[in-house]
């Protein structure tokens, strides 16, 4: 991709997006005008809290993508690093392992968007699995402590996979060379975050308006069968309906919507798991309403990586 | 404070949160402009400067860290941090003789002057998981400045995000809690008064 083409298409995107905003606003401010129970009150509370925060988030990444493939490198290098922050203080480390943090925080963290940046495939694709994973033990191994040391090692690798490495997949694709799509890239990037969060927000209402039978009970009490299934259909049919933006036909938008929107409920459900193991609702407190920047952004962790190979493999010569 | 010194502080300040992202909780006081120690569990070389940092900006002109000479008054960059960016009041730890008896003198003379303090009656650092026994410092401002609230506050995690004897530090989610102001009870001796004190800080570890 060489530079962004502003066409009617990021119109029409921008357009929807904020529309959509407009009338969540709208909803919201309207419900927390009627009398409610305290548990609904709650619920709108939290609802317009998170309404807000959309507002910023969207805007934030409206501002980056205006930015080019820098802003878009720069802003989830950003969120990769605020992700990484709440994994690793979940995640008790030992002394030992200080300094193979700071290298994973100020060494490959930069490096490995550097080389998204600079559209290093070759290099991207093997930092963090290959040369991260080689070093970082060896580096706590040098403090000579044992304790836990294969947990702590497999914990500091786990978390600058799904947190650094799957996350910068997603600004990835704008390194990607789609015939016939030069350009365009930057709207498949939004497509897909696009289709991830609307899944996420879709299954969430769908669960409060219809939700009654939970699909894994042990790990989210709030995730329900019926959230599931709407949430996923509606955010399949919605990223096959932008099937325009996106280099696909429009049964191919529709298959890889419900592709990566099942990924990201396996996401959700993975980072459900680990936020249980260590005893905690939310990784952090950074989005209000919504959590930590890892709670946020755990379905894309699991959607991002798939979806750019799939794209890379089908779609570029 | 000039310009460069305010440019420093904000980018201190800065640095600070992208390092700790902390947010004071404060659960059994707020902010206050009256003169106030807030003593502290300590852990690491940013400790003071986190407490320092969290207070609105109004009070923290007139809050003062204290800490060691022998340390912040090693090197130029230090010193200038010090005395030109935070305010601090360095005092000596190995004073022998004489001096021992004259430690506590500019901290009676800033809190004299009607700033605040921040102490860590502990002395050195620790590890990050048992809290030392207190040193007799605090009791010695409580009883001579009977009129200065006694703030608890404690610091969670700063430990690892720069360990003793790491020289680089790691960007963690730290807690910082405050707590409600303790005053010298009447006749209050030395021991009992440090170690309620000790355990209004332990209190707040949550």
């Amino acid at each position: 991709m060489s530079t962004t083409t502003l066409d009617g298409a990021w119109f029409a995107l921008l357009g929807g997006v904020f529309g959509i905003l407009v009338v969540a606003s709208v909803v919201g401010t309207w419900l927390s005008g009627r009398p409610l129970a305290a548990d609904g009150q709650a619920t709108v509370e939290n609802l317009n809290a998170r309404i807000r925060a959309w507002w910023v988030m969207v805007l934030v990444f409206a501002l980056a993508l205006a930015g080019g493939r820098t802003g878009a490198t720069v802003l989830f290098g950003v969120m990769s690093f605020l992700a990484l922050r709440e994994f690793v203080t979940l995640t008790p480390a030992r002394r030992g392992d200080h300094e193979s943090l700071f290298w994973s925080f100020f060494v490959f963290l930069p490096l490995h968007y550097w080389l998204v940046g600079t559209a290093w495939y070759g290099l991207f694709t093997i930092l963090i699995p290959v040369y991260a994973f080689l070093f970082l033990p060896l580096r706590s191994a040098l403090n000579a402590d044992t304790r836990g040391f294969l947990e702590r090692t497999a914990k500091i690798q786990w978390g600058l996979m799904v947190c650094v490495y799957c996350v910068s997949h997603a600004p990835a694709l704008l390194m990607l060379d789609i015939p016939g799509y030069a350009g365009h890239n930057a709207q498949l990037l939004v497509w897909l975050v696009l289709v991830v969060q609307m899944s996420d927000v879709l299954q969430y209402v769908c669960g409060k308006l219809w939700g009654r039978r939970p699909i894994v009970p042990k790990l989210s009490p709030s995730k329900t069968v019926e959230g599931f299934v709407g949430g996923i259909a509606a955010a399949s049919a919605i990223g096959a309906a932008l099937w325009w933006v996106t280099p696909f036909a429009p049964w191919q938008a529709g298959l890889i919507a419900l592709l990566v929107t099942l990924l990201g409920f396996a996401g959700g459900l993975v980072m459900s798991a680990i936020k249980r193991d260590v005893g905690v609702k939310d990784f952090g407190a950074i989005l209000e309403g919504h959590g930590g920047m890892l709670d946020r952004i755990d379905s894309l962790c699991f959607a991002a990586p798939v979806f750019f190979h799939v794209v890379r493999y089908w779609f570029t010569p | 404070m000039s310009l460069s010194s305010r440019l420093i502080s904000a980018a201190c300040i800065a640095a600070l949160r992208v390092l700790t992202g902390v947010r004071a909780q404060w659960l059994g006081c707020g902010p206050a402009s009256q003169p106030r120690i807030y003593f502290a569990n300590h852990s690491s070389h940013l400790d003071g400067v986190v407490i320092w940092s969290a207070l609105p900006r109004t009070l923290r002109a007139h809050t003062r860290p204290v800490a060691a000479r022998d340390y912040w008054d090693a090197s130029p960059l230090r010193r200038f941090l010090a005395s030109e960016v935070f305010g601090a009041v360095l005092i000596e730890r190995k004073a022998t003789g004489h001096a021992r008896g004259q430690v506590l003198e500019p901290l009676f003379d800033a809190l004299d002057r009607g700033d605040s303090l921040i102490l860590f009656p502990e002395g050195t650092r620790g590890d990050g998981e048992a809290i030392a026994p207190f040193k007799s410092g605090l009791y010695h401002l409580a009883r001579q400045r009977p009129a200065v609230e006694l703030v608890p506050v404690y610091l969670d995690k700063l430990h690892r995000v720069l360990p003793k004897g790491a020289a680089l530090p790691v960007p963690l989610l730290c807690g910082l809690r405050f707590g409600a102001p303790l005053m010298l009870a009447d006749g209050e001796c030395r021991e009992p008064f440090l170690a309620r004190a000790r355990a209004a800080v332990e209190a707040l570890r949550g």
